[in-house]
């Protein structure tokens, strides 16, 4: 996968989260998805199901364990897409 | 910010959301009167947030049953059927389930929780997949966490996005457990299982499901959806608990795969934990006899179910689709629901609040359980209720 996939995924989740949480503020990459953005457990998980759908790819949830900051989703988004 | 410091956080949100001390949550009830009727703080209140669908807790023969158990063998086992060995009762109980499933093997949990992370976690591993319904239980989540597996969730009761995300998985579907409930315990909503069975036999899945809530209230002798829609022998292994329609604690797994049986030695929520009580254990025995011929209580309990439906349609409530013994009226914001519930709770109505994110869609939901037990008067005198607060929660933002 290239940079602009990259890109890509890092603008579609930064625009989802933005409409998700509602927020006026800046969402970049380093912004921690808890408690920055007190997005809760249910919304985060149906928002891996419409990424999967636009990427066509499966990202296991528990996965998620690991995700704090949107680079850190962004890089596991980016890593299984690569993969498929 | 500290552990301790986070609870504290934790505990100021929940407390901003229930202000002056309200205890949706938890509520103390001071004396149970019945299967019906119970007392909070200087009330009266009937009981319709307590899952006893079948209104089987003071049945005289569990409660004999019971008292015979712990004058026989004691108040508690202390300690694991591996370590301490499986008493008559434990055994019984297995051969009777199995019995009542037509399947070879069954094994008993000492709760539904577990039966659920015990069978689940036993079941698949790391590299595994599961496919679970994003409305499932938090039982299923944990089974599924425990196991490392892989997990997968697909739109609530939607066989469309099932079968995509099923061809996503390709060649991985082999490994793969599907996992479904018979009754979803927020909506009451039940699963499409011929369709679900339709693409777990094309995919060559293993398919789980979870019959707690549908234990006794769906089928003719009460096996849940498997027996409501003919497809028990299609469904690989069942789950579900004794502490709805059966009126005790624990849980059970049935089977047709002998390798149902390998569990007990790998299973960590089965092996690492006390056995049930023969009190629990003769109680549960008793319940599933009356389950069983309780043809009676179950066309009682749909009686009650239609005619609540029915009225809390009328009204004006959003339900979930199907009449069923939950029935949960959906409103948008928690405010509603908190108001609704205090409402009810001042006119000796007890039902069970739901708040995001447990609740679906980021709604809130004011949920009531029916029970064969409630009379045709006091089913009325809800819906009446529910009926008069309507106007009341439409206009609170």
């Amino acid at each position: 996968m290239t940079d602009s996939n990259y890109d890509e995924i890092m603008q579609l989740l930064c625009d989802r989260l933005s409409s998700l949480t509602n927020t006026n503020a800046q969402i970049s990459p380093e912004t921690n998805l808890i408690s920055q953005l007190s997005i809760d457990s249910i919304k985060l998980l149906n928002l891996i199901m419409e990424v999967e759908d636009t990427f066509d790819i499966s990202i296991p949830i528990n996965a998620l364990a690991d995700v704090q900051t949107v680079r850190e989703l962004v890089d596991l988004v980016h890593k299984i897409k690569s993969a498929s | 910010m500290n552990l301790l410091e986070k609870i504290d956080a934790a505990a100021a949100a929940r407390k901003a959301l229930l202000p002056n001390g309200v205890g949706a949550f938890g509520i103390p009830i001071e004396e149970v009167y019945s299967a019906t009727e119970a007392r909070i703080g200087d009330r009266r209140v009937l009981l319709l947030g307590t899952n006893n669908y079948l209104g089987l807790t003071f049945a005289p023969e569990c409660i004999q049953a019971a008292h015979e158990a712990i004058d026989k063998e004691g108040t508690g086992t202390t300690g694991s059927r591996m370590a301490n060995g499986s008493y008559f009762g434990h055994r019984a109980l297995e051969k009777e389930f199995a019995d009542f499933y037509q399947c070879n093997s069954s094994i008993v949990f000492t709760t539904g929780y577990q039966a659920n992370l015990g069978t689940i976690s036993g079941l698949v591993g790391p590299g595994d997949t599961v496919l679970i319904d994003g409305d499932s239980h938090a039982s299923i989540y944990d089974g599924c966490i425990l196991s490392g597996a892989d997990i997968i969730r697909f739109k609530h009761n939607d066989v469309t996005d099932m079968e995509k995300r099923l061809r996503r998985l390709g060649d991985r579907v082999e490994t793969t457990l599907i996992i479904a409930e018979g009754i979803y315990s927020m909506l009451g909503d039940q699963a499409p299982l011929a369709e679900i069975v339709k693409l777990k036999n094309a995919y060559g899945c293993i398919l789980l499901l979870d019959e707690a809530h549908s234990l006794g209230v769906l089928g003719e002798t009460g096996q849940g959806l498997v027996e409501k829609t003919g497809l028990l022998q299609e469904v690989d292994f069942i789950t579900g608990t004794f502490s709805k329609s059966l009126c005790s604690i624990g849980g059970f797994c049935v089977s047709n795969h002998p390798q149902l049986e390998q569990l007990r030695y790998i299973s960590h929520p089965y092996i690492f934990t006390a056995s049930p009580s023969p009190a629990t254990i003769a109680s549960t025995r008793a319940a599933l006899e009356l389950l069983r011929k309780g043809s009676h209580l179950r066309k009682q309990l749909w009686d009650n179910c239609t005619q609540l439906y029915s009225a809390l349609k009328e009204a004006g409530y959003v339900l979930g689709p199907d009449p069923g013994p939950v029935i949960a009226a959906v409103v948008d914001t928690p405010q509603q629901a908190l108001l609704l519930w205090q409402q009810l709770l001042e006119h000796n109505i007890y039902v069970n609040l739901i708040l995001p994110p447990a609740a679906p869609e980021g709604k809130s939901l004011v949920r009531c359980s029916v029970n064969a037990a409630h009379t045709e008067d006091q089913i009325r005198y809800v819906g009446d209720t529910f009926a008069k607060l309507y106007s009341v929660i439409s206009s609170h933002s």
